[in-house]
């Protein structure tokens, strides 16, 4: 659906997204994660045929966004960031005019404009201006705008920004539902929300592409996925002893705790699970167990390793 | 075209929407009817051997109303969007950059004529009580409303052109004020400047506004007066364009 070869863009002075190259196919949700100015709006301007690319090829849908932009504008839907959109208009009407903008006949428009408004949960709203709105309701608005001619691709630049956690929450539930029908490349520099909706991440930082997986993935590759920690009330010695004797512990550490408990901080090897064979282990001994939990790297422990070397720089 | 007339609708409507299309209208409608009463004076005093057209004309607030009203019209229509990122999702749609000019530009024109209507209505009131059908002549008021629509036409090219440049709503009304009066004072100088040739008389009377439009009051409809209106109105026009498509090359 995408197609994004050595794109490069240069503003006077500034390389704002640097030979970056990625793909994305049809029906995937795909989130451009990156801090400020990493390049994750410029990236979406020009794939919206805003901005021309300084140099590169970019291909939407088999077009070429500069030489071929009506096609590629036709089959995209694009909120940028901050939601622009005309405050002195009401709802319908606006939602009506974009839906004319973009080529809908006039009974298409209404029907089409219906069914988003149905969808983006504008129904109740549609008579008021859409200066008047709450914040929640105006993304709504945009979204239901970048929806209403039924693009292949949708490009949304931070989604959910300045939202509540509950208008948050109605939105992503609503990009999630987009998926398979849609293409969806959303930007945004809030970790959970990529977790939580995109099957395909692409982290950027200082105008390039630093890794590009499904967040499962980028959690395995950050050193072997995960730590078990276990609580176990049993003599230090004997505990180190059977760490070092099993064979899917890679690395482990005894500390003491309170109460008699020792905490074992245990690196298993890659891939596997040891958390059911160390409550067999402690079971067979008739140890007290408190505590056995699975300490897994976050997206944002991969992010922060990815984005740090130069982190201060650039903000 | 279907793109076009949802542009135009909703430029045109946008001009209803805020308070500023309102002042406009009001601010014209006083403009004209203090001119009405200057009209009213003269009137009333001696006998006057020119239409009543030119007369109202020949009050300096038919210049003042257009120098003030153009770019307050029109600094909104590219600046506003630029300002508030609509400009954005405006150009991310299929519409071309042209139909955005042309409709900007159309709705600014109808919207400017129509705060020229009471103009209309002071006539009429004017006809009504003359007792006369030749007081007012359908040429002259034909004539009258086609030069006011041309010279407005060129000013709000201007207008259009210096929003596009910039993002401030004030700076463009600015620069097309100053545009505005620049093109304004060259008629002023074409009076002032004296030609050793033929060619820079020639040259000069084309900018001559005040006698284009005295003729248009007169009800005479000069071609060359209309080709030159026009003529800058789409070089303006064109400029606008330019600009607009700039984004693409910068």
């Amino acid at each position: 659906m995408i197609a994004v070869e050595h794109l490069t863009r240069r503003f006077a002075g500034r390389t704002a997204v640097d030979d970056i190259s990625f793909n994305v196919a049809r029906g995937e949700i795909v989130g451009l994660l990156g801090p400020n100015g990493a390049g994750k709006s410029t990236t979406m301007r020009i794939l919206s045929a805003f901005l021309p690319a300084t140099s590169g090829t970019v291909r939407v849908a088999g077009f070429d966004v500069f030489h071929e932009s009506d096609e590629v504008r036709r089959r995209i839907g694009y909120m940028p960031e901050n939601n622009p959109l005309y405050p002195e208009m009401r709802v319908r009407e606006y939602l009506k005019f974009r839906a004319r903008l973009k080529g809908l006949g006039w009974r298409r428009s209404r029907e089409r404009v219906s069914t988003v408004m149905e969808q983006c949960g504008l129904t109740d709203v549609g008579r008021r201006i859409i200066g008047q709105l709450s914040k929640g309701y105006k993304q709504r608005v945009g979204l239901a705008d970048a929806l209403v001619h039924e693009p292949e691709l949708i490009i949304l630049d931070e989604p959910t920004i300045g939202l509540d956690p509950q208008q948050i929450r109605l939105v992503r539930q609503l990009i999630k539902s987009l998926g398979g029908k849609h293409t969806v490349l959303i930007s945004t520099h809030i970790l959970p929300e990529v977790e939580m909706m995109c099957g395909r991440v692409l982290i950027m930082f200082g105008g390039r592409v630093l890794a590009s997986d499904t967040p499962e993935n980028l959690q395995l590759r950050m050193a072997g996925g995960s730590q078990v920690i276990a609580e176990i009330a049993a003599p230090a010695a004997a505990l180190q002893t059977l760490w070092n004797d099993h064979s899917d512990v890679e690395e482990f550490e005894v500390t003491a705790g309170d109460a008699g408990f020792q905490r074992c901080v245990l690196t298993p090897r890659t891939g596997v699970d040891i958390r059911s064979a160390i409550f067999e282990l402690v079971r067979q001994h008739g140890w007290e167990m408190r505590e056995l939990t699975r300490n897994r790297y976050t997206l944002e422990d991969i992010y922060l390793q990815v984005t740090k070397p130069n982190t201060e720089e650039t903000e | 075209m279907r793109i076009f007339w949802a542009l135009l609708r909703r430029e045109l409507a946008s001009f209803f929407f805020s308070l500023t299309g309102y002042i406009i209208i009001a601010a014209v409608t006083l403009l004209t009817g203090f001119s009405f009463v200057v009209l009213i004076n003269t009137l009333g005093t001696d006998p006057v051997p020119v239409p009543v057209t030119e007369l109202f004309y020949l009050s300096f607030y038919f210049w003042l109303i257009l120098l003030l009203i153009t770019p307050v019209i029109t600094m909104r229509l590219f600046a506003l969007e630029k300002a508030s990122g609509t400009f954005e999702t405006l150009m991310s749609t299929a519409v071309s950059d042209f139909q955005v000019v042309a409709a900007k530009f159309m709705a600014a024109v109808i919207f400017y004529l129509l705060a020229w209507l009471p103009l209309l209505a002071c006539l009429g009131v004017i006809q009504h009580f003359a007792h006369q059908n030749s007081t007012l002549d359908a040429g002259t008021v034909g004539g009258m409303f086609l030069g006011i629509a041309l010279v407005g036409s060129v000013f709000i090219s201007l207008g259009c052109f210096a929003s596009s440049l910039t993002r401030s709503q004030m700076t463009a009304a600015v620069i097309s004020f100053v545009l505005g009066v620049g093109l304004f004072s060259l008629a002023y100088l074409a009076k002032q400047i004296p030609v050793t040739e033929q060619w820079q008389a020639r040259a000069l009377s084309y900018f001559s506004l005040f006698d284009q439009m005295d003729d248009f009051a007169r009800g005479v409809v000069d071609t060359r007066a209309v080709v030159f209106y026009v003529t800058i109105t789409f070089l303006f026009l064109f400029l606008t364009l330019r600009v607009v498509e700039s984004r693409r090359w910068k």
